[in-house]
């Protein structure tokens, strides 16, 4: 069998398992969090009998066992139970909220992505004159300064003062794309100013570690501009980490993008687990956080798989 | 007659150096040098390392590597003074007018990219020929240069061919734009003796029937011997010598040429066997971990005291790997090893420390097997404390009889690493040997990196100090000259085996097997029509190809 093969098989079962473990992590610790549900959900002066009824209507005297496979069967089916504060079915409600984010995180990264890798490429070409000196400036200062702060000062600059686009993030079903794209135009634009740097630093790091070897001065003996050079001949062999590095940052983009949503009052799940966290509504927060860690194995299960395709010696063995 | 190709007039090179603890500054690594290169013809560079042969051959396509700057003179190449024309133009020039083969061709090539694409790249970018011409000339040329399966072999990976492959498929790289010249930077060095040759003549032939030009840079006489016109000899950045083949190997007028020529002065006069070998390999076979095939198969040795016993064979041979096994890093699956009487343990964690101290070794590469931080003092004082107990004034006599025993002296001691040459860090690596009183030394490679002239002065060294010291020698090398410089005895080996075993004399008389005359006779020798013949005569195939 093809060794490649075998590895992306290898890397799949891993992250199979890893999201396994995490679900029995996230489903114990929710479980040893202090105070009780049933308190919670009817208030302080709720009878000895209707806690009791509660408990038994919620299954939360079942063993903790019996509840963890209810809850994982369930997840698998696309069921992640009802939300106990407001008794909605959670599946149908984190469906608008998680492609809301995916489609904020997807334009963010379509931006972001190819502009953080041409800026690198480019610092690689002026290395140490001024046009790299200015995008590491630009990129560190955008990444130093707080994400809401950037953003409260786009919402000045651009949406009061300028009028370009809405300071309010709200997107719903009846808009068609143009009328979305231009909603979420300054979210974009925070989220691409806050994960640029690190992108295009490990660009412009990977690059030049390859720009050391001997077949980028047979390149150059070859007559080849700068830019080919750095495009053909180093950029493929520096692949790897800067994929794992893009990876990490789109899982930014979906996972970590709360304060975003909330500056901009955009309807995606940040605000929605962070409403229910405060709720203290359980299975809410347990189906966002497996959510989310599945996000995050899946897009470095991809990186990997990209790192591995991308090895010449694996791709074509002996 | 006509106009030279290649005019080089009071070319001068200079590079910034950055020593330990001073301000970097510049230097002038090539003092104005001037020479012609008429078409079709082949000019031979020679000189040691530091001569400044690779920084003039690189001139020629107005490159200079690293912090090289190229500072004074003129470089007229088809007649336009390169150093003069604009970048574009340059561009125009390196991979179409003038291309370069390198030292590794494996570090040159990349690895992400199929050989094809790298050999027409600069034919296609410089507009030399389209695509599809390009390809079927690559074609030609591989089939010319004697790679197997010279239709396909373009679609694969460089790592999917071998070392010797390779090279040639980088010299295709060179001739496929149909370039006017060629610079050759030591484009054999790196390979085995007997895959150099068929390179060497590879290489040969494609100029002859191409009609190139070219600059052939070597640290090797005997190798520039077979194939060029007329040659050069460098030396710290200034010719000492211009003259045709001919002239130069056999008349040589400068005492620098001629101690070229003549090195390797060594005469060792071979010693018998004593009664008790200090090392005997018994059975050795052994495998790396996570392989399914043997790399020793039953290999059986012996060595005496005061004496040495080389191992020679190609790379893969599994010369290092029995190092390997006698230091006890790689436990052998069967055999045994006895050291001076005793059987020692397989693994070296669980040896006693008398016969760690008593079984040193020395590396190929002296640069990397010593810390940059340390002085020399420290280096060789630590095996003094750690072995013997040594500390304050006692220790520091020793370090200097040892500094002393090596031709440096005292001054040396507080020096570091990088602040010595190549031979006196080897110098200083055989002292830190010599402080724990082996009875024995492993030498693996240790003259391969140097320049002949000082790989030389290293092996008069050792062959003194064994005298001194009465301590054994396995000499692990590739080189056969340095094995008839300093042998006792000889192992031969070949994929795994030992092919021949005994005496020098013995060894190295005949009746051959043909293993070991492909070997012998793979040694370049300093006289013309030398390639031509051996090729004539060879009864195998080198495994390299």
């Amino acid at each position: 069998m093809n060794p490649i093969v075998k590895l992306v098989a290898q890397r799949v079962a891993l992250s199979l398992l890893l999201l396994l473990m995490i679900s029995v992590l996230i489903f114990v610790g929710t479980m040893i969090l202090p105070g009780d549900v049933a308190q919670s959900i009817l208030g302080q002066s709720a009878t000895p009998e209707a806690l009791a009824n509660l408990r038994a209507e919620l299954g939360l005297n079942d063993p903790p066992l019996t509840r963890y496979f209810q809850w994982l069967f369930g997840a698998l089916q696309g069921d992640l139970g009802t939300a106990l504060t407001s008794g909605q079915d959670i599946t149908a409600a984190i469906g608008s909220r998680l492609s809301n984010t995916l489609f904020l995180a997807f334009w963010a990264a379509v931006v972001a992505v190819p502009l953080a890798i041409f800026l690198g490429l480019l610092a690689v070409r002026y290395k140490d004159r001024w046009p790299d000196k200015l995008i590491s400036a630009v990129t560190l200062a955008s990444i130093s300064i707080p994400e809401f702060l950037i953003g409260y000062v786009l919402m000045y600059l651009i949406a009061v003062k300028l009028r370009w686009f809405p300071s309010v993030a709200m997107i719903n079903d009846g808009m068609n794309l143009w009328q979305k794209l231009n909603s979420i135009a300054l979210p974009v634009a925070v989220l691409t100013l806050v994960v640029l740097a690190h992108m295009m630093r490990m660009t412009r790091a990977a690059i030049l570690n390859v720009m050391q070897s001997a077949y980028i001065e047979t390149a150059e003996l070859k007559g080849l501009s700068s830019f080919k050079i750095i495009w053909r001949h180093a950029f493929p062999n520096s692949v790897s980490p800067i994929v794992n590095v893009v990876m990490l940052n789109l899982a930014y983009l979906v996972v970590g993008v709360v304060v975003i949503e909330v500056v901009f009052v955009y309807p995606g799940m940040g605000q929605y687990l962070v409403d229910h966290v405060s709720k203290r509504d359980v299975p809410v927060v347990q189906a966002c956080g497996l959510i989310f860690a599945a996000v995050y194995i899946g897009l470095n299960m991809i990186a990997d798989i990209v790192s591995i395709l991308s090895n010449p010696r694996l791709r074509h063995p002996k | 007659m006509s106009e030279p190709l290649l005019k080089v007039r009071d070319l001068k090179i200079g590079a910034t150096v950055y020593p330990p603890g001073e301000k970097p500054h510049d230097i002038e690594i090539v003092h104005g040098v001037s020479f012609d290169l008429m078409p079709g013809k082949v000019l031979g560079l020679i000189g040691e390392s530091g001569a400044g042969k690779s920084t003039i051959g690189l001139s020629s396509m107005a490159y200079g590597r690293g912090g090289v700057k190229i500072t004074g003179g003129e470089v007229w190449v088809n007649g336009r003074d390169i150093l003069k024309s604009k970048l574009g133009d340059i561009r125009k020039l390196r991979g179409g007018e003038v291309t370069y083969v390198s030292q590794s061709a494996a570090a040159s090539f990349n690895p992400a990219k199929t050989i094809m694409e790298q050999v027409i790249e600069a034919s296609v970018e410089q507009g030399k020929f389209s695509r599809r011409n390009a390809e079927a000339r690559a074609r030609a040329l591989f089939a010319k240069l004697g790679l197997p399966d010279p239709d396909n072999i373009g679609s694969r990976y460089p790592h999917q061919v071998s070392g010797g492959q390779l090279q040639r498929c980088m010299t295709a790289l060179a001739l496929c734009p149909e370039p006017d010249l060629v610079v050759f930077d030591e484009p054999t060095t790196a390979l085995d003796v007997t895959t150099q040759i068929d390179v060497l003549m590879a290489i040969k032939e494609a100029i002859r029937d191409t009609g190139v030009a070219a600059l052939y840079i070597t640290h090797d006489l005997a190798v520039v011997a077979q194939v060029s016109d007329d040659i050069m000899v460098l030396r710290n950045g200034d010719m000492v010598e211009y003259g045709s083949v001919d002239q130069i190997i056999n008349r040589p007028q400068e005492e620098y040429t001629q101690a070229l020529v003549s090195v390797r002065s060594i005469e060792h006069e071979e010693k018998s066997p004593t009664a008790e070998p200090v090392l005997s390999v018994r059975n050795i076979t052994a495998r790396y971990k996570g392989t399914k095939f043997d790399v020793l198969h039953n290999v059986n040795v012996d060595l005496y005291p005061g004496q040495t016993l080389a191992v020679v064979g190609e790379s893969g041979s599994g010369k290092s790997t029995l190092a390997r096994v006698i230091t006890g890093l790689l436990p052998p699956r069967e055999g045994e090893i006895s050291f001076a009487g005793r059987t020692l343990t397989p693994d070296f964690k669980h040896r006693t420390r008398e016969d760690l101290r008593e079984l040193q070794m020395i590396y190929q590469m002296a640069d990397v097997a010593m810390n940059p931080r340390q002085t020399v003092g420290t280096i060789i004082g630590r095996p003094l404390e750690f072995y013997f107990g040594l500390r304050g004034a006692e220790k520091k006599k020793r370090i200097i009889e040892l500094l002393d025993e090596i031709e440096l002296g005292e001054k040396f001691i507080d020096r570091y690493p990088a602040e010595l040459s190549g031979g006196q860090k080897q110098r200083v690596c055989i002292a830190r040997a010599l402080a724990a009183k082996p009875k024995m030394i492993i030498c693996d490679e240790v003259t391969s990196a140097l320049d002949p002239l000082v790989a030389d002065g290293i092996l008069k060294l050792l062959l003194n100090l064994q005298k001194i010291e009465n301590v054994a020698y396995l000499f692990i090398t590739h080189d056969l000259a340095t094995v008839r410089a300093i042998s006792d005895n000889i192992a031969v080996m070949y994929k795994g085996k030992v092919q021949r075993y005994g005496g020098k004399t013995q060894v190295l008389s005949p009746p051959f097997d043909d293993y070991t005359d492909l070997l012998l006779s793979s040694v370049p020798e300093m006289r013309l029509g030398w390639l031509e013949e051996v090729i004539a005569n060879r009864k195998m195939e080198s495994a390299g190809n």
